[in-house]
């Protein structure tokens, strides 16, 4: 016999009503927690992604889109820009690394990127087995492509025009897959990488015979006087037909950000996107419909928390016989005043633990089932300091729903109860 | 072990009561008997502990109640004083076991579940240990009322009304049982009631007048 078992037989004795209490509180306690969990895991995982690119070059449109279709490969390129414009602002001296993307292709929703190495080296991206891209027409690819394509080393595939599945596909050449990357947590997991050269192959096929012709003239015009492009070095710097998607900018000094974008914004065809400022944009948009769902997750708590206070207020009329018969046994006022505190806490614990396990839980199913949160990285078992707050939160609560009921246990008379008055 | 010298209380409404002076001796029966409303339930209460700001003197087991603050005589109650009331409330939401452990759990002492069977085999209750107090007749939940005011072994056990809603054959198997319990465990017995039926089981007898 302990204060707790008191408690817990209380409970007992009024399943439906424990039950719904648990049940409402843990259901706003589980919104809170998928909120939370998924918020969070995708601001992480946007840093990630963005971290080490200061700035997204590419053609005059929407900036927004202009960074996520080239940091996080989630939207279609704003179109392409020359190869030669590029290279003016590769070769600044404020730009400390610049990395060119040839984008256009995917294979079953997986995007196929035409990069240079230092792509992959921006994530810190290592080999799990095979090699890295070198020839045109091979690919390395990611984590994910790996084992939910699935795809292993030697396989040969037909990329798809577009990010949908389904789309016109490129029959006439076959990509070959090379090495697989180990995971990084970050995009590279879900891209197929492969140098720019293969990219325009893909597409040159159906340009007319004659742009055909002019790319094997154009190699074999390579002589003593050929200067590589610092973008794509097996071109020659000022090539005015090459195109691409866009180019990856770091800085080389914080003076970089003050000047660079308006140079570029101003003083060419091209247009100059801040991932930080983007993204930043990104998540205040996205925060109206958080918000929201967290209002949502507020009343679900409010409404368990008015419905326990009732229950505790209600259940106290009952047991005013209870308590009066419990003080004659000897029960200080204290004692009483401590079960029905306890009651209340309890009740609200239990919610809440079984809420932020109802949320873990969703984003595991969600995890395992849906192909699209595995590709976002979203994982359930990531657990973060925030959710004791939610557990003490709900603790708080539920002392605070007792309160006043405790308080009047405290204050029963005991003789006027058991008199019968 | 009760003594009772120039005892009046006041109620809130603000007429008072008096009590005549009695004293109660050591596993001695006493009937305390009056009508409905001559403050038999008060002077039990007052006996009991469970009102307070008395005038007079009222001592138990050579303690004078006033004395002691409320946290130490709720202890004293819970481990001196074993009470049977008319309604004999038992705690629905715990077994028969549990409404026992209660006893002993709340007076602070350690609980024995050695004690527990043998009170509750003594009143033929064995069977229904593990039962829900729900599901019990009358005269079954009476009797756990018994087992639980005696189980403590208290010095003095207080039955308020125990027997007036009961026929004569379940009165006369009541008061014999508290009678029998009490004496078994040498506990002082105080009876309130208006029943004349008890009259002629215990000889001792303080009659409170209507006021």
């Amino acid at each position: 016999m302990s204060i707790f078992t008191l408690v817990w037989n209380y409970f007992k004795a009024r399943p439906l009503n424990t039950a719904i209490n648990i049940l409402l509180l843990s259901l706003g306690i589980a919104v809170m927690t998928i909120l939370l969990l998924f918020n969070k895991q995708l601001e992480q995982k946007i840093t990630e992604n963005a971290r080490g690119i200061d700035l997204v070059v590419g053609a005059k449109g929407s900036p927004l889109q202009l960074i996520l279709c080239n940091i996080f490969h989630v939207d279609f390129p704003t179109g392409n820009i020359k190869l030669n414009e590029a290279e003016r602002f590769a070769k600044h001296r404020l730009v400390k690394r610049a990395i060119p993307l040839a984008l256009g292709d995917s294979y079953q929703s997986y995007r196929i990127v035409g990069t240079s190495q230092q792509y992959a080296e921006l994530y810190k991206a290592e080999l799990q087995e095979g090699n890295w891209w070198k020839n045109t027409l091979d690919v390395t690819i990611g984590a994910n492509v790996g084992t939910i394509a699935p795809l292993k080393i030697g396989d040969k595939f037909a990329s798809a025009h577009g990010l949908a599945e389904g789309g016109h596909t490129h029959n006439e050449h076959q990509y070959r897959v090379v090495g697989v990357m180990k995971r990084t947590n970050t995009v590279l997991d879900n891209l197929i990488l492969t140098n720019v050269e293969s990219v325009w192959e893909m597409h040159e096929e159906h340009a007319s015979e004659e742009a055909h012709e002019d790319h094997e003239e154009h190699t074999e015009l390579r002589d003593s006087s050929f200067i590589p492009s610092p973008l794509v070095p097996s071109i020659a710097k000022g090539d005015s037909v090459k195109e691409i998607t866009s180019m990856l900018i770091q800085y080389r000094s914080p003076m970089g950000a003050i000047q660079l974008p308006r140079l570029v914004n101003s003083q060419s065809s091209l247009q100059a996107a801040s991932p930080a400022f983007e993204t930043a944009r990104l998540f205040s948009i996205m925060g109206v419909g958080v918000d929201i769902l967290m209002a949502f997750a507020y009343v679900l708590i409010f409404i368990s928390g008015l419905s326990i206070f009732i229950a505790l207020y209600n259940s106290l009329k009952e047991r005013r016989y209870d308590l009066a018969i419990m003080r004659s046994m000897g029960a200080s006022r204290t004692k009483l005043f401590v079960s029905i505190l306890l009651e209340g806490g309890i009740l609200t614990l239990l919610g809440s633990v079984i809420g932020l396990l109802m949320g873990h839980g969703v984003l595991v199913l969600l995890s395992g089932f849906v192909e699209e949160t595995q590709k976002a990285g979203i994982d359930g078992f990531v657990f973060y300091p925030e959710e004791w707050i939610i557990l003490v939160g709900s603790l708080l609560l539920g002392l605070l729903c007792a309160v006043i009921p405790a308080i009047q246990a405290y204050r029963t008379d005991i003789s006027k109860v058991l008199a019968g008055n | 072990m009760i003594s009772i010298h120039d005892l009046s209380f006041q109620y809130s409404a603000g007429n008072s009561i008096r009590f005549p002076d009695f004293t109660v001796t050591k596993g001695e029966h006493c009937l305390l008997l009056g009508e409905s409303g001559s403050g038999k339930t008060t002077l039990l209460h007052l006996l009991g502990g469970l009102l307070r700001n008395y005038a007079g003197s009222v001592k138990v087991d050579n303690t004078e109640l006033a004395q002691l603050s409320e946290a130490s005589l709720d202890r004293f109650r819970g481990q001196h004083i074993g009470f049977v009331f008319q309604r004999n409330h038992l705690v629905s939401a715990l077994s028969v076991e549990k409404n026992l452990m209660l006893a002993p759990y709340l007076a602070g002492l350690k609980i024995n579940t050695e004690r527990i069977t043998e009170v509750l085999s003594g009143l033929g209750l064995a069977e229904k240990r593990k039962s829900s107090v729900t599901q019990l007749s009358h005269g079954q939940a009476q009797r756990v009322a018994i087992a639980r005011a005696v189980l403590n072994k208290p010095s003095i056990i207080f039955a308020d009304e125990p027997t007036s809603a009961l026929d004569d054959k379940n009165c006369d198997r009541v008061i014999h049982m508290l009678m029998d319990v009490a004496a078994q465990n040498q506990s002082t017995l105080l009876v309130a009631t208006h029943d004349q039926r008890l009259k002629d089981k215990i000889s001792k007898q303080v009659k409170l007048s209507s006021s």
